[in-house]
């Protein structure tokens, strides 16, 4: 578990720095997770090794929003007049990207054949 | 009297009382998500966040006073990132096969995100500085706060959107894919992932692995095109209104 958690905090470690001396526009995490899953396809046994821990930590994954989410509360009266357009924008504007994006998969998907196991 | 006032000067100021009531909010959120038959509309993190938002409140406490104890949940969403990467690398295979659907859905999922949403505001009448926060609304957190700054937006007030919008995609995803009659669970967890980040991530690992899978690498793929793109099209966009 110990050994596990260091591994994710090494590679975290390392997108950072990645991004700040390349300067790159994705967040240190996210570089990270792009660099594990590199080291995991050259090691499959990493992989098992470390699945009951990231499998507890993405179980939970919403739980690590909340504090965010809170922070949010404190906000929401700055937009003032503008909170109906914003609200109305994001569910308008959230529907059609997962309406369009969804579509557009499983269109693609259904012309070049790719199957789903 | 003054025994309790002791207790709560000293509480107050301990991070243990909010890390420990952040943990049980959410807990609450959960067994009435889990009571209500996993209902989209009684969304944990929703639950949670409007407990804690009343409890503070009622205590008078700031916001950098619970984030004192709240940080160490905060924190570990870094890592959490990190760990999508095995998900993804179980799912090798399936996204091998899925490479040019995803792309094509990425392209189209983002570019729906971004110039929707500022299509829409800027029709009601929302200014021109506030449709910059709102453009990048769709990404990561991060990535979402500095694509804000570079062009010219508030980093504050986009914080609050993407919070926001993840938590709609996270709340609507689920009927609006059923109605839509799309079963792919490569598709619902991608597009989830593009539109709503790591909070519909979140949600789509609540439905399936797979769907969560693909949602972590939606919202990864996404976390760079917003990168790349806002900056190109806020201006034609913004000139709009």
């Amino acid at each position: 578990m110990i050994l596990h958690l260091t591994t994710l905090l090494v590679f975290q470690l390392i997108g950072e720095i990645t991004s700040r001396v390349l300067g790159l526009p994705l967040p240190g995490p996210v570089i990270a997770m792009a660099l594990l899953f590199a080291t995991l396809v050259i090691s499959p046994r990493l992989a098992a090794a470390i699945t009951p821990t990231t499998k507890v930590l993405l179980s939970h994954l919403s739980l690590l929003f909340v504090p965010a989410g809170v922070g949010v509360v404190g906000h929401l009266d700055r937009f003032g007049s503008d909170g109906f357009a914003l609200a109305t924008a994001i569910v308008g504007s959230t529907a059609l990207a997962i309406t369009a994006g969804a579509l557009t998969f499983v269109g693609i998907a259904r012309l070049v054949g790719t199957s789903n196991d | 009297m003054t025994e309790f006032t002791e207790i709560w000067t000293y509480l107050a100021r301990d991070p243990l009382l909010w890390l420990t009531l952040t943990l049980a909010a959410y807990g609450v959120g959960d067994i009435a998500f889990k009571a209500t038959g996993r209902r989209p509309l009684v969304n944990p993190v929703l639950i949670a966040v409007a407990l804690l938002a009343v409890l503070l409140r009622l205590t008078d406490t700031t916001y950098a006073t619970y984030f004192e104890g709240a940080q160490f949940v905060h924190f570990m969403l870094g890592p959490a990132t990190v760990a999508l990467a095995v998900p993804l690398h179980a799912n090798l295979r399936n996204i091998r096969a899925s490479a040019l659907p995803m792309l094509c859905a990425l392209v189209v999922g983002s570019l729906t995100a971004m110039i929707s949403g500022v299509f829409i505001a800027g029709s009601l009448g929302v200014s021109p500085d506030i449709l910059l926060s709102l453009l990048p609304k769709s990404a990561t957190a991060p990535v979402a706060l500095g694509v804000s700054d570079a062009i010219g937006g508030s980093p504050s007030l986009t914080a609050v959107l993407v919070i926001t919008t993840g938590i709609t995609g996270a709340i609507i995803c689920t009927p609006l894919l059923n109605l839509l009659q799309i079963k792919d669970w490569r598709a619902r967890g991608f597009t989830v992932g593009v539109a709503s980040h790591g909070i519909g991530t979140a949600r789509a690992f609540q439905v399936n692995e797979t769907a969560g899978a693909f949602s972590g690498i939606g919202m990864g793929l996404n976390a760079l095109l917003t990168a790349l793109l806002a900056p190109i099209i806020a201006p034609w966009l913004i000139g709009l209104y």
